[in-house]
Order: C-alpha cells, then sequence, then structure tokens
C-alpha cells in the first residue's frame, strides 16, 4: 500500500553529498590541497634566490707617511665619526677644539641624519667622512657605518686609527654618560 | 501543468589535475636548489645594501667570528694554490709537515685555525675530530707576530698572474680589534682591496642611494 522511498530525499538538496543515503560519497575536495602545493612552491622559490651571499667592495688608501692627502681636505668639511661601545657613536664636525666642545653623541639611526646634514651643508668636493672605531667598537657597527656611506652617497670616506686624544674623551662621556 | 525541469550543471571541478602541476613544479625547485655546503663555522655576518654577488672562485677567505678566532681558507677549485701556500708556509716557518699533513690542506673544506705553533698537530687531525674542537684561531692582535701576515705573503705569492678574490667574512658580534688585525695583515702585503661577506639587505625608500638607484633603471 504504502510506496518505499528509497529516494531518501535526495531531490531537494543540491550537490552529490546527501545525508542519510546508504552509499556515501567519495569524491575529496582538493582545492586546499593545491593552495598548500602553490604556497611551498612560492617558499622554494623565494628561498633559492635569496640564499647568495653578497659582497661588499671595500678599498682601503694607501698607508703614506706623506701627509698630502690629509691635506688635500678640508678641515671644515670633514665629520670624523668615532664609534665605541655599545652601538654609540661619538661625532665631530670640522677639527676637534681644544676644549672637546663640538664631540656629541648620536646612536646608529640618528647618524644617517647627521650625516646627510652634513652633506648638504658643505660643497661636495670637501665632504669626506673620516671613520675611527675604537677597540670596543664590533664589526657590525664597522659594516652599518660603512653602508651608511653607500646608502647616503658619501663618496669619499676613510677609515683610520683612533688617537689618544679621542680615545681619552670616549671614556670621559662615557663614565660621565654612565654615571648619570 | 508540465514539470519544469531544472537542468543541474555540475560547478565542480576536478582539481586532481592542478594538484599534480603543483606537486611536480615543487619537485623541480626541491631539486634545482643546490645546498650550501654545511657551515662549519657559525658566523652571522652584518647586513649590507650592497647587491654585488660574492665571488665563488679564486678567492681567499678570512673568517672571523665572534670571539675575535680568525680562521684563512681557499676556494676548493684551486687545488695548485692550496698546494703553493702550504708549501712556502713550511719551508718560510720551518715547520717540518710531512706530504700527508699537507694534503689534509689540500683538501676540499679546509681552513686554517691555529697558530704555527700547533699547525703540525692540527694537520693531522681527520676532519671528524675538527668538527667538534673548539680552535684558537691564528693569532692576528699582536702587532708584532701578526701570523696572518704570512699566511697572506704566501697566498699572495701564489695567486701571482691571477686575480684573487680577498674576501673577509666576520661575525656581528667581533671586536673591531681583530678586524683591524686581518687589515694589517692585507697592509702589510700591499691588499688593499678586499670584499666583505654581508646579508643582503633591501635599500630603504626615500634615501639617497634608493634615489639613484631609480634613476638608474629610470634612463
Amino acid at each position: 500500500m504504502a510506496e518505499m522511498d528509497t529516494s531518501s530525499g535526495g531531490g531537494h538538496k543540491k550537490g552529490p553529498g546527501v545525508k542519510k543515503q546508504k552509499k556515501l560519497s567519495t569524491r575529496v575536495d582538493l582545492t586546499p590541497m593545491v593552495d598548500l602545493g602553490f604556497l611551498l612552491i612560492t617558499f622554494f622559490i623565494f628561498t633559492t634566490t635569496m640564499s647568495q651571499p653578497t659582497a661588499m667592495q671595500l678599498n682601503l688608501p694607501k698607508d703614506t707617511d706623506k701627509p698630502e692627502d690629509q691635506n688635500k681636505v678640508k678641515a671644515s668639511g670633514a665629520l670624523t665619526l668615532m664609534l665605541g661601545a655599545n652601538d654609540v657613536i661619538y661625532y665631530y664636525e670640522g677639527e676637534l677644539l681644544p676644549d672637546g666642545s663640538n664631540f656629541k653623541t648620536t646612536n646608529s639611526k640618528e647618524v644617517r641624519k647627521v650625516i646627510l646634514d652634513k652633506k648638504r651643508s658643505t660643497n661636495p668636493e670637501d665632504f669626506v667622512v673620516v671613520i675611527k672605531p675604537d677597540n670596543e667598537a664590533t664589526y657590525k657597527n664597522t659594516v652599518d657605518i660603512l653602508d651608511e656611506m653607500s646608502i647616503n652617497v658619501v663618496k669619499r670616506y676613510a677609515m683610520v686609527d683612533i688617537s689618544p686624544v679621542e680615545e681619552q674623551l670616549i671614556k670621559a662621556t662615557e663614565q660621565a654618560s654612565g654615571g648619570k | 501543468m508540465p514539470k519544469v525541469k531544472i537542468p543541474r550543471k555540475s560547478t565542480n571541478i576536478d582539481m586532481t589535475a592542478m594538484c599534480d602541476v603543483a606537486f611536480l613544479l615543487l619537485s623541480f625547485f626541491i631539486l634545482a636548489t643546490q645546498f650550501k655546503p654545511s657551515e662549519k663555522l657559525e658566523v652571522h655576518t652584518p647586513m649590507s645594501v650592497s647587491n654585488k654577488v660574492a665571488e665563488l672562485k679564486d678567492v681567499v677567505l678570512i673568517t672571523f667570528d665572534k670571539d675575535g678566532k680568525v680562521y684563512f681558507s681557499v676556494s676548493d677549485e684551486n687545488k695548485n694554490q692550496k698546494a703553493d701556500i702550504i708549501e712556502a708556509v713550511n719551508t718560510s716557518k720551518n715547520l717540518g709537515l710531512t706530504p700527508q699533513e699537507m694534503q689534509s690542506f689540500k683538501n676540499a673544506q679546509s681552513y686554517i685555525g691555529v697558530p704555527f705553533s700547533q699547525l703540525k698537530s692540527y694537520l693531522q687531525k681527520t676532519p671528524e675530530e675538527l668538527a667538534g674542537a673548539t680552535l684558537p684561531g691564528i693569532p692576528v692582535t699582536d702587532t708584532l707576530n701578526n701570523e696572518l701576515t704570512e699566511w697572506m705573503r704566501a697566498a699572495v705569492a701564489s695567486f701571482q698572474g691571477k686575480t684573487m678574490n680577498l674576501m673577509v667574512k666576520g661575525d656581528n658580534k667581533a671586536k673591531y680589534i681583530s678586524f683591524k688585525g686581518v687589515i694589517d695583515a692585507f697592509k702589510k702585503n700591499d691588499q688593499m682591496k678586499f670584499k666583505m661577506i654581508t646579508s643582503p639587505e633591501g635599500v630603504e625608500p626615500g634615501t639617497e642611494l634608493y634615489k639613484k638607484n631609480l634613476t638608474a633603471t629610470a634612463k
């Protein structure tokens, strides 16, 4: 008398995955798998190109005893940067005054501003940056400063040894700020 | 009334093929990547905006780690230069090295990290023994006895006629004094040009170099 409804309500539902049917769907949606695959691909594409280490060229000036090269640079156009411990950078413009009044302190982020200010205010021919790392400066400080030279397009710069006077000034500044 | 049958069209695309393509590409890239030779020395180099790629041939590499220990090595392809270097050092310092010991320097991936006094015993060790050992490094900080000068002299002599790519790979935390010792050794051998190996870093927009690069590429 009663009709056996074997369609099991599959008519009004969209899609093949139908509930309350004896046969379950075996279809798997592979879209996330493809997404994963492409994510991995892009990862490998990017990492293979970035694994080459780059090299930074450094040309040292010849160590001549003749002060000819130093005389060519006008003292007023020079910016001297001294690299100290704990990523602190001391600097002065021009020549070091006897009372050390133009001896200032800065850190690695501000130094770019300092270099650019000095670069703007001096004649391009006279502008030179003298880098003097002391014994407590790290190699990273040195490379960062040389990097700043190329970031700010400083054409003339030199890396020389620090003088005893400057070392004393650094120590005095460190003690003064350490005491605060 | 006629039953209107709405034609049902399947909107599901079979993604199997797409998945196959994706994994084929992935396998290609995995196989195509060349793994860097595993670093025996842990050196974290500083970053720089330089975009010149480091050379791989004819390289004389000076590495110094965060404790300031200096290591000297030559690229593996330059077997003749390596042989010349070790023989020159042997004769000038009267170390009395046997051919076997000299051979261990000529092997691939070798590097020197000891003063001359310990060189003979160092070269007798196998690579497995060296892998875990902490080495004292070549002394460079003493200005009167900068041993790297000797190594550099031998290197310069062996590379006569060929361009020698002199490279320095330093750790971020190494103190300037080690770097200075290395530079002094270079200066004494009249090697004024060298490259420093750094990790790549992007140029910040707004800086002068960035503007310079823009105008250069625009031309």
